[in-house]
């Protein structure tokens, strides 16, 4: 009785509940490989350690691991600004949303793979291309979801404003954006996982650096250790990024909602 | 001065107001009655400026304020923000001796959530006064309050008109608050909606009307 008292209340912590459903994830994976029992298949964790260390002593890890980690920023910040934008138009302007609409449509519709091979063929096979391929296939999902918080702004914040003639730029970060931030919250966040598995593809195809670049090269080799390396540090990476940057930026403007 | 000839506004096919004119003075208060749904807030937003869209010509001055029917303040900016940001020549003494006027001073950095609906009603009064308006609107500023705050309300709203003597335009179910403010009366009837009478009021008025008011 006293024991699943305690074993409740220690699952009602949040992050206790995390880790351990991680622990589950990773007793997962050793069940698996101690079924397949053939490390070229599936290793087991522990034995992934000396291929990581390697890899990160020759400085390839930490070389390719930058060059992924600045795509992602290169393709991030102008997708969110220009989807941004063109979703708070469409939901704000009905002529551009029914002119545009359309297009959205067939880009949120069209492959990635198809818009990179695209890119690749004709820009060339440069970083130019990688980071337009990207942006191209991140932009509709922005304004898809920008759309609905254009839609959804309050038309009595907009009235008051106009009536006390609050200055365009006063009425941009005071009265749109908070009304928008939570849209924008959601578009970053799904938006550098999508991102992130885009740029991924993209180096596959046609990058010489990179995480993409190094699964193509371990995939070659059939060495799933290399493999599963260059992806568990990435995914590494990115949780960082979620709880040292996005989590708490989205705390700081809900505070107002909390308090 | 203020001079109104709405000659029609209509949404769609239906119209709404119909040949409304009139014309007020700079401290003069007019109050606009009539049932509801008949058109006062419409014609309250063709006055501010809030919606273009009618037959007319609307002349108004620069300064304007509008107190509208919820408080309207941005619940993400705390209470001082939210008279600084929209009067930014507003300096921040200026802006704590308004939140002092209403008796909020205290609240000056939480957000307007964290106050009662009254409370947040002050702040939306102060704020309209905080910009020195040479017109105000007043939509229904006492809707939804309970008996004693509007009546705080009310004297405040009379205390800040006889201070900085804008012309106000006060839209109201309320007989009462339509005689307590306003020395003039227009009333509007009808379907697309019409002045029906426009009446000089007085204090003496009152008595009468009172108990049928709040029925």
């Amino acid at each position: 009785m006293d024991c699943s008292c305690t074993l409740t209340k220690t699952l009602q912590s949040p992050a206790l509940v995390r880790a351990f459903s991680l622990g589950l994830l990773l007793l997962l994976w050793i069940v698996a490989a101690e079924l397949t029992a053939d490390t070229s298949v599936l290793p087991q964790p522990w034995a992934l350690w000396p291929s990581f260390a390697e890899a990160a002593a020759s400085g390839a890890l930490p070389y390719h691991l930058g060059m992924t980690l600045w795509r992602v920023v290169c393709a991030f910040v102008p997708a969110m600004a220009i989807g941004v934008a063109l979703g708070y138009l469409m939901g704000r302007v009905p002529a551009v949303d029914q002119w545009l609409d359309p297009w959205l449509v067939v880009f949120l519709n069209l492959p990635a793979l198809v818009l990179i091979v695209l890119c690749y063929l004709w820009i060339g096979l440069n970083e130019t291309a990688a980071i337009i391929a990207v942006v191209l296939n991140k932009i509709p999902n922005v304004a898809t979801i920008l759309r609905e918080g254009a839609r959804a702004l309050d038309p009595n914040l907009g009235a008051m404003a106009q009536v006390y003639r609050m200055r365009p730029l006063a009425r941009l970060r005071h009265v749109v954006m908070p009304q928008l931030a939570p849209f924008i919250a959601a578009a970053a966040r799904s938006g550098i996982a999508v991102i992130w598995k885009i740029v991924l593809v993209v180096e596959f195809l046609g990058r010489s650096s990179g995480i993409g670049f190094q699964i193509h090269f371990y995939f070659q080799l059939f060495d799933v250790a290399m493999v599963l390396v260059y992806a568990l540090s990435f995914i590494g990476v990115m949780l960082l990024v979620e709880a040292l940057i996005l989590q708490p930026s989205e705390r700081r403007v809900r505070r107002w909602r909390t308090a | 001065m203020i001079k109104v000839d709405v000659r029609q506004k209509a949404f769609g096919e239906e119209e709404i107001l119909h040949d409304i004119r009139f014309a007020m003075e700079i401290g003069e208060t007019v109050a606009i009655l009539g049932t509801s749904g008949i058109g006062k807030s419409t014609l309250l937003r063709l006055i501010a400026g809030i919606d273009p869209a009618f037959e007319g010509r609307i002349t108004r001055p620069e300064k304007i304020a509008m107190v509208f029917q919820e408080p309207v303040l941005l619940p993400w900016r705390s209470v001082l923000e939210n008279l600084t940001l929209v009067h930014p020549e507003l300096g921040t003494e200026a802006a704590h001796s308004a939140l002092e006027r209403i008796g909020i001073l205290d609240k000056a950095q939480l957000f307007p959530g964290q106050l009662s609906l009254g409370q947040q009603r002050r702040l939306a009064l102060a704020r309209a006064f905080a910009g020195r308006p040479e017109l105000l609107v007043l939509d229904e500023p006492y809707v939804s309050l309970d008996a004693a705050t509007a009546e705080e309300m009310l004297a405040l709203t009379e205390a800040l008109i006889a201070e900085t003597g804008p012309a106000v335009i006060l839209v109201t179910h309320s007989q009462v608050e339509a005689h307590r403010l306003a020395r003039r009366c227009l009333r509007l009837t009808g379907r697309p909606a019409t002045i029906a009478s426009d009446l000089a009021t007085g204090s003496a008025l009152l008595s009468r009307d009172v108990h049928h008011d709040r029925a």
